[in-house]
C-alpha cells in the first residue's frame, strides 16, 4: 500500500507547472529569492543610485540634472580633495599595519598558556565592543587640547611643561587619529587570528619542534602559512572598514586640524550633507571604490595564492 | 495685543471684501503705512512646526506657551517638533523639495535662498511687521527677503560676544576691553604674558569658528565676493586681515586649530583661558553652577573689536521662520506667525531667551532682558552688526555651499597657524570659492 502511494506521488505531477515547481532548481531559486530581493533592495539599488548621482549635480532634495564626468573634473582639481585621498591611505596603510603587527601578536600571546587567558581574551573584545562613537568620544576627552589626561599624567611626572597639542598639529593629530584606530581595530584582527591559531593542529608543531625547528622557523613555516587565507579575510576587512571609517574622525576633529584628517568619506559627508551638494559628495564616495576594489583583488588573488602561502614566490 | 477668532474672522472678512483694507469693526487699530493683513485659518486647520532643539530651556518653553495661546485664540492645532541644529539644514532643504512635512520651519542662515520658490512669500506680513515694529535689521533682512519679496521671517540673531575674566584683564594692565583691533592685539600679548591668553576656535566649529574666521576678515574690509558675486577674496584687505590673525594667534592658547564649538567653553570654564568669543550661553554655564559662582562674578563680556574698516561686523547665527508652499493651510500659517510675532507673544520670548536671542524688529530692542544682567549688554547689538555669510554678493547655493565647506574658515586657521603664508592661504579660499561661484 505504501509503496503504491509513493508511486502514485511520484507518478503523478505529469502537469508541467506541478513539475516546474519541484524542479531542484526552481525550489532553489525560490528560495533565493528574499536573499536577493534583500540584496537588490539594500545594496545594488543604494549603489547605483550613488553611482547616478556622483554624474549629476544633485542637491539635497532638488533633482539634479546629467552633467557626466564634470564632478569628477572638479575633484581631479581640488587640492583639497586630494588631500583627503593622502589622508586616508595614509591612515589606512599605516593604521592597517600596526592593527596587523599588534594583532598577530596578540593572538600568539594569547593563543600561549596564561593564567586568566578565558578573562583576557574576553577583555580583549572591550574595544570592539564598545560603540564607535562611545570610544571616539573618550578619545576626544584624551586627545583634549587642554584637558588630555596623557598630558596631565606628563606634566604631574615632570616630563613636559605644556599640554600636548594632540589634535591640533597637523602631524600629531594624524597620529592620535590612527592610534585611535588601532586601538579599536586590533581585538578584530587578534580574535580572529586566534580563532584561526587554534586550528593549526600542534602535530605539525610537534613534528617540526623534533625536527630542531627553532621557534622563528615554525611561525615562518608553518603558522604562518596555515593562517595566511585567515589573514587575507580579516586583513580585507580590516582595510574596508579603516578605509571608510566615518565616525572616529567626525567625532574627534571634524577633518581638522586644516582638514590634516579630512578622510574622503568625511569629506563626502561634509560636501553632501551640511554642504547641501548630493551629486558631489557621492562622486567623492564612488572615488573611493577603485582604492576598496584594488585592496579585496589584492586580498583575493595575492594573499591566497597557494604558492605564496607556501612560502614561494611567483 | 491679543489676537481672538472673532477677531480673524472679521478681519479676513473684510480683506475679502474690499481688499486689504482697515478692518472695520473691532479693537485693532489701523496703519497709516500698511494695512494690516488679516489671516483666516482654514477649516479644520492644523500646523506643524519643526524648530531647532532650544540652547536654553526658557526659549522653548516660551515658544509653547505663546503657541498654545495662539491654539485657543484660533483652535488651530499645532504641533511643535525639533531637531538638533545641524539636521535642520537638510531636513528643511527635504521638506521643500519633497513637498511634504511641516508647514512651517525655523531654518538658519541662508536655508531661505536655497528654494525661494518652495516657500510661501510673506511679503504683506513682513512689511506689516517692520512698520508696526519699527522695521528689520538690515543683516536679517537680507536673510530673508529676496528681491523684493520677503520669502521668510526673519526670528534671531544669536549674538556671539566676548566673554572675558575681569581679574585678568586688570592683571594684563587694562582697565576696560579695548574697542579696535589694534588694542585687542595689545591686550592679547599683555593676557598671555601676565595672566591667561585669549582663545578662540580655528577647527571646523560650525558656530564659533565661522564666527571669528568672517570677524576677523570683515573687519578689515576683506570678502568672499562682491555685489555681484565675483570672488575677491584673494585682496590687499583680506591679507591684511590674515596678518593680523596670525599675530593674534601667535598670542592664543596652543590647540585652538583642534576645537570643536565645545572647547573654548571647557577651556574658558576650567579657567585657562582668560578670553574667548562665544553665545551668552557660556556665561550661564557658570552662573548655574554653584561651584563656579566666582567665575561668574568675575565674568563680563564686549563686542568683537571694530577693524580698520570703522564699523562692526559680525556674522552671528541667524534664524528665520518658513511657510513652505506646500502646507495646506497658508492661511492659518500666516495667523501663527503673525501670533507669534506680536508684541505680547514676542517680547516675552526674548526675554525668556535669557539674552540668547537677539530681536528682529528694532521696536524690541528695548526688551527689559537687554538690561536685566550687565552682560546681557552686548548681546543686544547683534542684530544690528549682523552682516549675512554671502557678504557681499548674493546669497544661495554658492555662499551656503562656501561655508560649509569651511572656506573661510580653513583660510583664517592656515594662515593663522602659519601653515601658509596670508598669500598663499588667500590665494587657496579663491580657487575654493571659486568651484562654488563658478555656477
Amino acid at each position: 500500500m505504501a509503496d503504491a502511494a509513493v508511486q502514485d506521488r511520484i507518478l503523478l505531477p505529469s502537469e508541467p507547472k506541478a513539475s516546474l515547481l519541484k524542479s531542484r532548481g526552481m525550489v532553489g531559486f525560490l528560495f533565493m529569492l528574499p536573499a536577493l530581493a534583500f540584496l537588490l533592495i539594500f545594496l545594488t539599488y543604494p549603489l547605483g543610485l550613488g553611482v547616478w548621482l556622483g554624474f549629476t549635480d544633485t542637491r539635497i532634495g532638488r533633482d539634479g540634472i546629467w552633467i557626466g564626468l564634470e564632478n569628477y573634473q572638479l575633484l581631479w582639481e581640488d587640492s583639497l580633495f586630494w588631500l583627503s585621498v593622502f589622508n586616508t591611505l595614509l591612515y589606512t596603510i599605516t593604521a592597517s599595519i600596526l592593527k596587523f603587527a599588534l594583532g598577530l601578536w596578540l593572538a600568539l600571546i594569547l593563543n600561549e598558556h596564561l593564567p586568566f587567558k578565558s578573562f583576557f581574551r574576553a577583555v580583549l573584545l572591550l574595544p570592539w565592543v564598545v560603540p564607535t562613537v562611545l570610544s571616539a568620544i573618550a578619545f576626544w576627552w584624551i586627545y583634549d587640547s587642554q584637558f588630555s589626561v596623557i598630558s596631565w599624567g606628563l606634566i604631574e611626572l615632570g616630563i613636559i611643561d605644556t599640554p600636548i597639542n594632540f589634535l591640533g598639529d597637523m602631524e600629531n593629530a594624524r597620529a592620535s587619529v590612527i592610534a585611535a584606530n588601532v586601538w579599536r581595530g586590533i581585538p578584530f584582527v587578534a580574535i580572529t587570528l586566534l580563532a584561526g591559531l587554534q586550528t593549526i593542529s600542534p602535530s605539525l608543531h610537534e613534528a617540526a619542534t623534533l625536527d630542531g625547528a627553532t621557534g622563528w622557523q615554525r611561525f615562518r613555516h608553518i603558522t604562518l602559512p596555515m593562517l595566511s587565507p585567515l589573514i587575507a579575510v580579516v586583513m580585507t576587512f580590516s582595510v574596508l572598514f579603516t578605509f571608510t571609517d566615518f565616525q572616529l574622525i567626525y567625532v574627534l576633529t571634524r577633518g581638522g586640524p586644516l582638514n590634516a584628517t579630512h578622510l574622503m568619506a568625511t569629506l563626502s559627508f561634509q560636501r553632501a550633507i551640511p554642504g547641501g551638494q548630493l551629486g558631489e559628495g557621492a562622486a567623492i564616495a564612488v572615488a573611493m571604490i577603485p582604492f576598496l576594489l584594488a585592496a579585496i583583488l589584492f586580498s583575493y588573488f595575492g594573499l591566497q595564492r597557494r604558492k605564496w602561502q607556501q612560502g614561494g614566490a611567483d | 495685543m491679543t489676537l481672538s477668532r472673532r477677531d480673524l474672522l472679521i478681519g479676513t472678512a473684510t480683506a475679502a471684501v474690499g481688499g486689504a483694507s482697515a478692518p472695520l469693526l473691532g479693537s485693532l487699530p489701523a496703519f497709516a503705512q500698511a494695512a494690516e493683513p488679516q489671516y483666516k485659518p482654514e477649516q479644520g486647520a492644523s500646523l506643524r512646526v519643526l524648530r531647532w532643539a532650544p540652547f536654553v530651556k526658557g526659549d522653548e518653553d516660551q515658544w509653547i506657551a505663546n503657541t498654545q495661546k495662539f491654539t485657543q485664540a484660533t483652535g488651530v492645532d499645532v504641533r511643535i517638533d525639533k531637531e538638533s541644529w545641524e539636521d535642520i539644514r537638510p531636513k528643511a532643504a527635504v521638506a521643500a523639495n519633497v513637498g511634504s512635512g511641516p508647514d512651517i520651519m525655523l531654518v538658519w542662515f541662508d536655508d531661505p535662498h536655497q528654494y525661494p520658490e518652495k516657500l510661501l512669500p510673506v511679503t504683506d506680513l513682513a512689511n506689516y511687521l517692520g512698520n508696526k515694529y519699527g522695521g528689520w535689521y538690515d543683516g536679517l533682512q537680507g536673510y530673508a527677503k529676496r528681491g523684493d519679496q520677503f520669502v521668510a521671517l526673519p526670528l534671531a540673531a544669536i549674538g556671539n560676544g566676548i566673554i572675558y575674566r575681569d581679574s585678568m584683564l586688570k592683571a594684563a594692565g587694562f582697565q576696560e576691553m579695548p574697542k579696535d583691533t589694534a588694542g585687542f592685539l595689545e591686550l592679547a600679548k599683555a593676557l598671555k604674558a601676565k595672566a591667561k591668553p585669549m582663545g578662540f576656535a580655528l577647527g571646523k566649529a560650525v558656530g564659533d569658528g565661522n564666527n571669528f574666521a568672517h570677524w576677523v576678515v570683515w573687519s578689515h574690509g576683506g570678502k568672499m565676493v562682491d555685489e555681484n558675486g565675483k570672488v575677491v577674496i584673494n585682496s590687499p584687505e583680506t591679507i591684511k586681515a590674515l596678518q593680523y590673525a596670525r599675530e593674534l594667534y601667535q598670542q592664543f592658547i596652543p590647540g585652538t586649530e583642534a576645537w570643536l564649538d565645545i572647547n573654548n567653553n571647557r577651556a574658558f570654564l576650567a579657567g585657562d583661558v582668560g578670553l574667548t568669543a562665544n553665545g551668552v550661553s557660556l556665561y550661564y554655564s557658570a552662573k548655574t553652577d554653584p561651584k563656579l559662582a566666582e567665575m561668574a562674578a568675575d565674568m563680563r563680556s564686549a563686542n568683537m573689536p571694530i577693524g580698520p574698516i570703522g564699523r562692526p561686523m559680525e556674522l552671528h547665527q541667524t534664524t528665520s521662520s518658513v511657510i513652505f508652499q506646500h502646507t495646506k493651510f497658508p492661511q492659518a500659517a500666516k495667523a501663527y506667525l503673525k501670533f507669534m510675532y506680536e508684541q505680547p507673544q514676542m517680547s516675552e520670548w526674548i526675554k525668556a531667551s535669557s539674552a540668547y536671542c537677539c530681536q528682529p524688529l528694532k521696536a524690541y530692542a528695548d526688551n527689559p532682558v537687554w538690561t536685566s544682567d550687565p552682560l546681557h549688554a552686548p548681546y543686544a547689538k547683534a542684530s544690528e552688526t549682523l552682516v549675512p555669510n554671502g557678504y557681499a554678493g548674493p546669497l544661495g547655493y554658492a555662499s551656503a555651499a562656501t561655508m560649509a565647506d569651511y572656506v573661510m574658515v580653513d583660510m583664517v586657521a592656515e594662515a593663522a597657524s602659519g601653515q601658509r603664508s596670508p598669500e598663499e592661504a588667500a590665494k587657496r579660499a579663491e580657487t575654493r570659492a571659486n568651484r562654488y561661484y563658478r555656477l
